[in-house]
């Protein structure tokens, strides 16, 4: 299908080029607005892929939830870029070798013909009426339930800690409360008195 | 439909024809969604203005009219105010971000106008029947708030700033809530199809629709429907007794009515998706002789009209909430209601068929 391969390119090329200005852009912000159009962008190709459950999920998630609250950060945040810099001589060999893995990762899915792709048929196209949320579903709570609760425990692990590291009880915080409020009745702050009117002389 | 199928054929030949024709289809088909929702938006600030003032026992616009007609006084308002909004100046502030200041209110309505494309307005009228129609309308509604984040960003304010960041809180907050009221809707109709969730609500009478079973979630959807749109009373986003207008305080003309028509577009789109989740959709309230004549269509704009009656009722009556408030009713009460409501659900379905015979709960499960 023409069709479909000029929108993957039209695709790639937005993909690539937001992914570069992720790494370039020198405002953090822009970063972090490159990084939502890389997300979007990955999840139209996801579509082509026929995978619209990951791909809406993909937006739903990153882009709905992370990316805002990541953009919320990048803008309170007063973000001095020299003392980014000032690692990167250091950290530059460990990217480098990331950097290295990654690219042979691609190298081998591209040249998937010299590792035994043909073992691996391309599959089948399906129907129009295929669910792929339903499949997807099933899947995950039958074959694969230990899977993904373990995912989900080592998730709530993270959350956990993430809030247990950060929290501070301070002192003297004078913090309201809230459902103490709502329940306050008119006879504990307001105290009604009887004034007789005075004659005029 | 055919006809002019051939006409494109003979035009263009087979294989661009078809590709053109349905290119030219999905165009019309957009339009005639998307200019009477825009109609729709006008219409319903006229409404608001109308409704809030009779309850303050006002009268409200009461004096464009159209071609000097005295009985259609006042409706012309909305169309007088979208002509001076269009003639306004755009000012952009010296300092802020041009690129992004302009691209703000456009990321704002672009996905209040997206989330349209599968919404069915009746069984046949849908623009795009997908089968995750209900994820995409919530990936759709969660973009919209890039729209405020970058608003109040780029106009370089302090009021614009603050506007955004306690809008991104709030939204990202209630979207939770409203996915998991979801989660239920979607475990009873067994369908993320929003055409195949309003048939799931088939069956006689208005007893059969989700808004019974579900009631618990009818209340969170709408709710955090109010908090997702930064109506009042949630809407501290402007605040404008603390921070002058929030995010747009900076806009003016058309690129502030932009922000101005996104809001209310999305507030049609959440009373749309209650009227289809919870409210049978097209379905008319008893299957009888005189209420079944009426076409689907117009029981859907009913009820449609009918939850946006509450959403003027809410900002006439409710003094806005306090910001921490806002998020523990978010966080500590909505989110436990509505996980609670996820496992009753799932318990009930999973209940043997004697069970539900003897509860009258087969007419949902």
């Amino acid at each position: 299908m023409i069709f479909q391969d000029i929108i993957f390119y039209i695709f790639a090329a937005i993909l690539i080029a937001s992914a570069l200005g992720v790494i370039t852009a020198r405002n953090p912000v822009y970063s972090a607005l490159l990084l939502v159009l890389a997300f979007v962008t990955c999840a139209g190709i996801w579509l082509l892929l026929e995978a619209e459950f990951l791909a809406i999920t993909l937006v739903l998630v990153y882009v709905g939830a992370v990316m805002v609250l990541f953009l919320f950060v990048v803008m309170m945040l007063d973000i001095n870029l020299d003392q980014l810099r000032e690692g990167f001589w250091k950290w530059f060999p460990f990217g480098a070798l990331i950097a290295l893995v990654m690219v042979a990762e691609i190298a081998m899915v591209l040249m998937g013909n010299h590792f035994g792709l043909e073992q691996m048929p391309a599959p089948e196209p399906q129907a129009a009426d295929y669910s792929n949320t339903k499949e997807l579903g099933r899947v995950l709570y039958t074959e694969y339930v230990y899977a993904f609760e373990l995912a989900a425990v080592l998730l709530l692990v993270a959350m956990v800690a993430a809030i247990a590291l950060t929290l501070r009880e301070r002192e003297d915080k004078k913090s309201p409360n809230p459902s103490h409020q709502v329940s306050v009745k008119k006879e504990d702050r307001l105290r009604i008195v009887e004034m007789p009117s005075e004659k005029k002389e | 439909m055919e006809y002019i199928q051939q006409l494109f054929d003979q035009f263009f030949g087979t294989e661009w024809g078809a590709m053109l024709f349905s290119l030219a289809t999905n165009m019309t088909f957009i339009f005639a969604i998307v200019v009477p929702l825009l109609l729709g938006v006008a219409y319903l600030t006229f409404a608001e203005r109308k409704i809030i003032a009779y309850m303050q026992i006002r009268v409200g616009p009461n004096r464009v009219t159209f071609f000097g007609i005295p009985w259609l006084r006042g409706w012309g308002q909305p169309i007088a105010d979208a002509v001076k909004a269009i003639m306004k100046e755009i000012v952009i502030p010296t300092n802020a971000n041009k690129f992004l200041f302009i691209l703000a209110p456009v990321l704002t309505i672009m996905p209040a106008l997206a989330a349209w494309a599968v919404v069915p307005f009746s069984p046949e009228v849908v623009l795009a029947d997908i089968n995750a129609g209900l994820l995409y309308i919530l990936a759709m509604t969660s973009m919209g708030i890039y729209g405020v984040i970058i608003a109040g960003w780029a106009s370089n304010s302090k009021y614009a700033f603050l506007g955004a960041m306690r809008s991104a809180a709030q939204v990202v907050s209630y979207e939770l809530a409203m996915g998991f009221a979801l989660v239920c809707v979607l475990m009873m109709s067994q369908s993320l199809n929003l055409g195949d969730i309003v048939n799931g609500q088939q069956g006689g009478s208005m007893l059969n629709w989700y808004l019974i079973p579900l009631f618990p979630m009818f209340l969170v959807y709408l709710i955090s429907g109010v908090a997702e749109t930064n109506r009042a009373p949630f809407d501290v986003a402007e605040g404008e007794s603390e921070i002058v207008a929030g995010f747009h305080v900076d806009y003016s003309g058309m690129a502030f009515t932009v922000f101005f028509l996104a809001e209310y577009a999305n507030i049609i789109l959440v009373a749309t998706l209650t009227s289809l989740l919870f409210l049978g959709g097209w379905l008319p309230p008893l299957d009888v002789a005189p209420l079944n004549m009426i076409p689907g269509f117009l029981w859907l704009l009913f009820k449609i009209a009918f939850v946006l009656f509450f959403f003027l009722w809410f900002r006439a009556t409710f003094p806005r909430y306090r910001y921490d408030q806002i998020m523990r009713l978010g966080w500590k009460i909505f989110i436990p209601i509505t996980l609670i409501w996820i496992v009753v659900i799932g318990l009930i379905m999973q209940l043997p068929e004697t069970a539900k015979e003897i509860f009258p709960l087969n007419l949902w499960f």
